[in-house]
């Protein structure tokens, strides 16, 4: 009973002060512009070069890159809520701890997610004033699922990267490569169909690809039921990099033991 | 003066050379969005010339080096403690924050050879150029007016603790009124204005119109006017900054 009463504790407390400890977005004069500004005139640019190329409709860009802007926190706040450790030099006290790792990383997760979801309904919110985007309202609920969905598999896929960054220097430049790169091969501004095979294959195995795809048809009227192999998948692909993310930090902190190189910078 | 002015400018160069953040800001994300913008450019159903979309994602990275470069340039002197020593030094603080912008903004030339070759080697974008000399013209006439732009942002950002936050926000609506992808002409009408006062929709169009036809001299000198306006109100600005900061005792606050 006390030790499902730690891992709540930690699940829960400690998950919440990790992301108010690690990322100082809670300030509105740093969240605002850049976790809510920025996706919004991405949309814009976006939905305009669509409408200037004659591509897609303004709701096709607006879902992909509301539903894309979820993966700005999930992956650089899943990398850095285990690069910072190190950075500030509290890695090596947290891993002295006794502290169950599942609930430490799955603690850190649900606040990512919650805020994922935060950000592309204010992306969808803004988007329906300006834009030629009015989904019915009967699909938000699970434009709001697979959203959720979506910002979980980016988490896990941070937290990968973030698991690299125990061994990795600098791995915050391969999360913004990374963030970048799944503009190009998650189907978010360009369909898969244009792409080469082998990036639609890449695509195919990143997080958001299958989300986006599904979030496209719930908004234009498909039901849950209808798209549920996209979201399926979605959530195969958050529980592999999940589970990757656990198997290769727990391998990276015993080699750090081993080797004494946690603190190496 | 010009012997600070180069020796700043020479080591900002090198600097930014060298650091992580501006080789993927300027050379692996403007190939990035190259790349997008090739696959939407193919995918559309309007005709139109790669060479554009390539011109436009180049420009796209110089912006972005010059708004986080000159974004940040005072926060970095505040944070490695030199600030200080540069204001009270006999150069004027101004020539030392100038060189550090050009520096910015020069650096983002990778951007656009990059997305140059990039465009030709693997989309077979044609690299034939109208007006070869008005292109060479056009070029340093941009990069020094988004420098100067830059040396405006830089003391204007001063008086905002979290001036990375503003970065943040401005890279795609600059990209977006500015006309880099999007003709402006296909925005609200009252982008257009707004647009006229920012430097990178006369560079892009000097730029465009020296590569792919027209007359690119009408954009390149108001490349030149809006960059000694820039110029000047920098200079206002920055000595507004640093009275108050010395009265305020505050320019070491972070």
């Amino acid at each position: 009973m006390s030790s499902l009463r730690s891992f709540l504790r930690l699940f829960f407390v400690g998950g919440l002060i990790s992301y108010r400890a690690l990322f100082n977005w809670l300030r509105p004069s740093i969240y605002i512009p850049t976790m809510l500004g920025a996706p919004i005139f991405q949309i814009l640019f976006f939905t305009y070069l669509g409408r200037f190329r004659d591509l897609e409709s303004d709701s096709w860009f607006v879902v992909g890159n509301a539903v894309q802007s979820c993966s700005m926190a999930a992956v650089y706040a899943g990398t850095m809520t285990i690069a910072n450790e190190r950075w500030m030099g509290t890695l090596s006290p947290l891993l002295a701890s006794p502290a169950n790792r599942a609930a430490l990383f799955l603690g850190r997760s649900v606040p990512l997610i919650a805020n994922g979801l935060f950000v592309s309904a204010v992306g969808l919110g803004v988007s329906s004033l300006l834009l030629d985007f009015h989904p019915a309202a009967s699909s938000l609920p699970a434009l709001g699922l697979v959203v959720a969905v979506s910002a979980g598999s980016c988490t896990g896929f941070g937290l990968l990267l973030g698991s690299i960054g125990l061994r990795a220097r600098d791995v915050l430049f391969g999360a913004n490569l990374a963030y970048f790169l799944m503009l190009l091969f998650c189907g978010v501004n360009v369909p898969l169909d244009a792409l080469p095979a082998w990036m639609e294959a890449i695509g195919r195995a990143l997080p958001l690809t299958h989300g986006i795809e599904a979030a496209r048809e719930v908004a234009a009227g498909a039901a849950l039921g209808e798209v549920a192999g996209l979201v399926w998948t979605e959530v195969g692909i958050a529980v592999a990099y999940g589970a990757s993310a656990y198997f290769l930090f727990s391998y990276f902190e015993r080699e750090s033991r081993r080797r004494a190189s946690l603190e190496t910078m | 003066m010009l012997r600070v002015f180069l020796a700043s400018f020479a080591f900002h160069l090198k600097t930014l050379t060298l650091s992580s953040f501006f080789v993927l800001i300027t050379v692996l994300q403007p190939l990035i969005f190259a790349s997008i913008a090739f696959y939407i450019w193919r995918a559309g159903e309007r005709p139109g010339a790669l060479l554009y979309a390539a011109l436009g994602a180049g420009l796209m990275g110089i912006w972005s080096a010059t708004l986080f470069g000159s974004g940040g340039a005072i926060q970095w002197q505040r944070w490695q403690g030199t600030l200080e020593s540069l204001i009270v030094a006999p150069v004027p603080f101004v020539v030392v924050l100038v060189s550090i912008t050009l520096a910015t903004s020069t650096i983002g030339l990778y951007a656009l050879g990059g997305t140059l070759l990039w465009g030709r080697l693997l989309f077979g974008v044609p690299l034939e150029l109208e007006h070869p000399l008005l292109f060479l013209l056009a070029l340093p006439a941009t990069v020094v007016s988004l420098g100067l732009l830059g040396l405006l942002l830089s003391s204007t950002f001063v008086l905002y603790r979290n001036a990375n936050a503003l970065s943040n926000l401005l890279e795609y609506p600059v990209w977006l009124i500015t006309g880099l992808l999007v003709p402006v002409s296909l925005l609200p009408g009252w982008v257009s204005p707004i647009s006229w006062l920012i430097a990178p929709t006369w560079g892009v169009r000097a730029i465009r119109e020296a590569a792919l036809g027209g007359d690119p001299l009408a954009a390149i000198g108001m490349c030149t006017v809006l960059g000694a306006v820039y110029l000047l109100l920098g200079i206002v600005f920055l000595r507004l900054f640093e009275r108050l900061a010395r009265e305020r005792a505050s320019l070491s606050l972070t």
